[in-house]
């Protein structure tokens, strides 16, 4: 079990992952804990609309006079909240169902995989733009019909990871798929199953242990493509809605005021630079993790 | 080939029924219909709107109605912008959205190209290091951010160029830079990558024995190998460029057929909608086939049975 080692020390001779990995901590850590620091008062919406950073404001306020650090921080907690969520339900789904197609093989698996072919010619987000705005006001209706109206306001979250989480997956299935399939004919699993192991134990001994690099290096690179995506439908106004705040929505109200003459140079650039460097250090760390889970395909 | 080509046109078929299917009844589910205002309608007239535009009666009868206008070609009325036929709102705003669109995919294709065999020509010097580090940034900003910020410089700071707006080539200059900039960047990561790759081979080998100039086996020789990655990324590509250019045309006001499609999400309008997302996927599905056709005829090894 040497082995399984030997990635850590990788990774940690790699910089510009150890970098983005501290980056991403600290975005994490202030995202958690900012909000609770800053002046309670910051969250109400006031008469000073559009203050430009200062002492008092660093990030300067917005359009309702809101303080926009406090708008950032708390943007932070539901895009990283979305983002991991959504990239853990397409976890689940791509690596069961990429298992399952490379297991059984055969004409299943050409099945399984032709629906993923179908799929992937959808335009996804043009989906989610539907479905998105179908199904939230018919969960609402039900959440306030059954005692629930503490958690309406929170229902779009619900549906972005669920909705996001289901679109997200196909990449993630073919990946495992390919995976299982060349492991599945190697010796250690032949032998398993010459000695009568059954179907459940292969799977649980020995063929994840040996998937759990390449998902995890996969899970990280999912992780910024939900928060763009989340983003996206946030922008063109189906996803977070004030007062709650996301990265996207925040970037929205800046794109929408930033067009007249006057330029609030300050709404787009502290946010765009919060999930910037997010964005990119969550990219670093996965082409990082790929090197060190898998060094041959390093270039 | 032939085969082939008919096959993929079946699969093409199979798909838009599933779309139109999944898009006309997922309308429906949508609370609210597209007549609802503040002030509830008299029924009567609730009723003359709902036959005017054929939506009346079984909801499975109503959806073979529109299964057959459809196979005549008719798209139906918008119920939002009275009076005007589907195919008529198509017809003035695809040409738009197609030249962005278009300009866009020449720009990341070419570009990307380009800077990515640069990089690879010039592994590990300052060329390289600096554009994959645009590259990565280009990748991580959404276009909703680079457009804007474009604005704020190009527009609003230097006044060199107009905010948005369509009609002249200057008002696209900045539109089609944003709706590009992250696919020029992947497509520069992939060429980078594969280039480096094909460099190590033989025939690139002998082509540099043989004393030819070096750009000449980069961009003559390497580069028919090394594109090949390039070309199975064009179909994905005009799915994202589509995709991409409902957010491009609403930061820049331009009047493509992406204002229409989140209007109509959200005006319940039904019809429309459907006649948009049926575009697309056309668009989408007959790109790719084209694309598939495109990789067997430049790789010759590749055997296209579907």
């Amino acid at each position: 079990m040497a082995n399984t080692r030997l990635p850590w020390v990788r990774l940690r001779r790699n910089r510009a992952a150890m970098v983005s990995l501290s980056v991403l901590l600290l975005v994490a850590v202030a995202a958690t804990i900012g909000p609770h620091l800053l002046p309670a008062a910051d969250a109400n919406a006031t008469r000073n609309s559009f203050l430009p950073p200062s002492w008092l404001h660093p990030f300067g306020t917005d359009l309702n006079g809101r303080d926009l650090l406090y708008r950032v921080l708390l943007g932070a907690q539901i895009s990283l909240l979305v983002g991991i969520a959504g990239a853990a339900v397409s976890f689940a789904i791509g690596t069961t169902y990429g298992m399952i197609a490379g297991y059984l093989g055969g004409s299943v698996d050409s099945l399984m995989m032709r629906l993923v072919d179908i799929l992937y010619a959808i335009p996804r987000l043009i989906f989610l733009l539907i479905l998105i705005s179908a199904v939230d006001p018919i969960l609402r209706a039900n959440l306030a019909a059954h005692d629930f109206q503490s958690l309406v306001g929170y229902s779009k979250i619900f549906i972005l990871v669920a909705c996001l989480g289901f679109t997200e997956w196909l990449t993630m299935a073919r990946i495992i798929r390919g995976q299982v399939l060349s492991l599945k004919s190697q010796e250690f699993v032949v032998a398993a199953r010459s000695i009568g192991q059954s179907h459940w134990n292969i799977i649980w001994q020995h063929l994840l242990p040996n998937l759990i690099g390449v998902a995890i290096v996969y899970l990280t690179l999912t992780v910024p493509s939900v928060i763009l995506d989340e983003s996206f439908l946030s922008f063109l106004g189906v996803g977070i809605q004030a007062p709650l705040a996301s990265w996207g929505l925040l970037l929205s109200d800046a794109a929408q005021v930033i067009n007249p003459i006057k330029g609030y140079w300050w709404l787009l650039v502290f946010p765009a630079i919060a999930m910037g460097s997010t964005l990119l250090a969550l990219n670093f760390l996965g082409d990082g993790l790929r090197d060190a889970f898998d060094p041959r395909q390093r270039k | 080939m032939i085969r082939f080509i008919a096959q993929r046109m079946l699969g093409l078929v199979v798909i838009l029924f599933c779309v139109i299917s999944i898009t006309f009844f997922l309308v429906r589910l949508m609370p609210g219909g597209p007549f609802d205002r503040e002030r509830k309608l008299p029924e009567r007239i609730e009723k003359a709107l709902l036959a005017r535009y054929k939506l009346d009666g079984p909801i499975l009868n109503q959806y073979f109605g529109y299964l057959g206008d459809l196979l005549h070609g008719d798209l139906r009325i918008s119920t939002k912008y009275r009076d005007r036929s589907v195919n008529e709102i198509l017809a003035d705003a695809l040409p738009v959205s197609m030249t962005l669109g278009g300009i866009a995919f020449l720009l990341a294709t070419v570009g990307g190209v380009l800077v990515g065999s640069l990089a690879a020509s010039h592994q590990h010097s300052w060329i390289d290091r600096s554009a994959m580090l645009g590259a990565l940034l280009a990748i991580s900003l959404p276009s909703f951010v680079i457009g804007p910020l474009l604005i704020l410089i190009f527009a609003i700071y230097t006044r060199l160029l107009p905010v948005g707006g369509w009609g002249t080539v200057r008002s696209l200059i900045l539109p089609s830079i944003t709706l590009a900039a992250p696919y020029a960047a992947y497509i520069a990561r992939l060429t980078r990558a594969s280039m480096l790759e094909a460099l190590t081979q033989d025939f690139v080998r002998t082509a540099r024995a043989k004393g030819l100039p070096e750009s000449q086996v980069i961009y003559k020789h390497a580069l028919k190998v090394a594109i090949l990655p390039v070309v199975s990324f064009l179909g994905p590509l005009a799915a994202n460029l589509l995709t991409g250019s409902i957010v491009v045309e609403n930061i820049f006001s331009i009047p493509g057929a992406g204002g229409f499609f989140v209007n109509s999400v959200l005006n319940r309008d039904g019809f429309l909608l459907g006649g948009i997302v049926i575009v697309y996927c056309a668009l989408l599905v007959g790109f790719n086939l084209m694309v598939d056709i495109l990789y067997g005829w430049l790789d010759r090894r590749i055997i296209l049975y579907g």
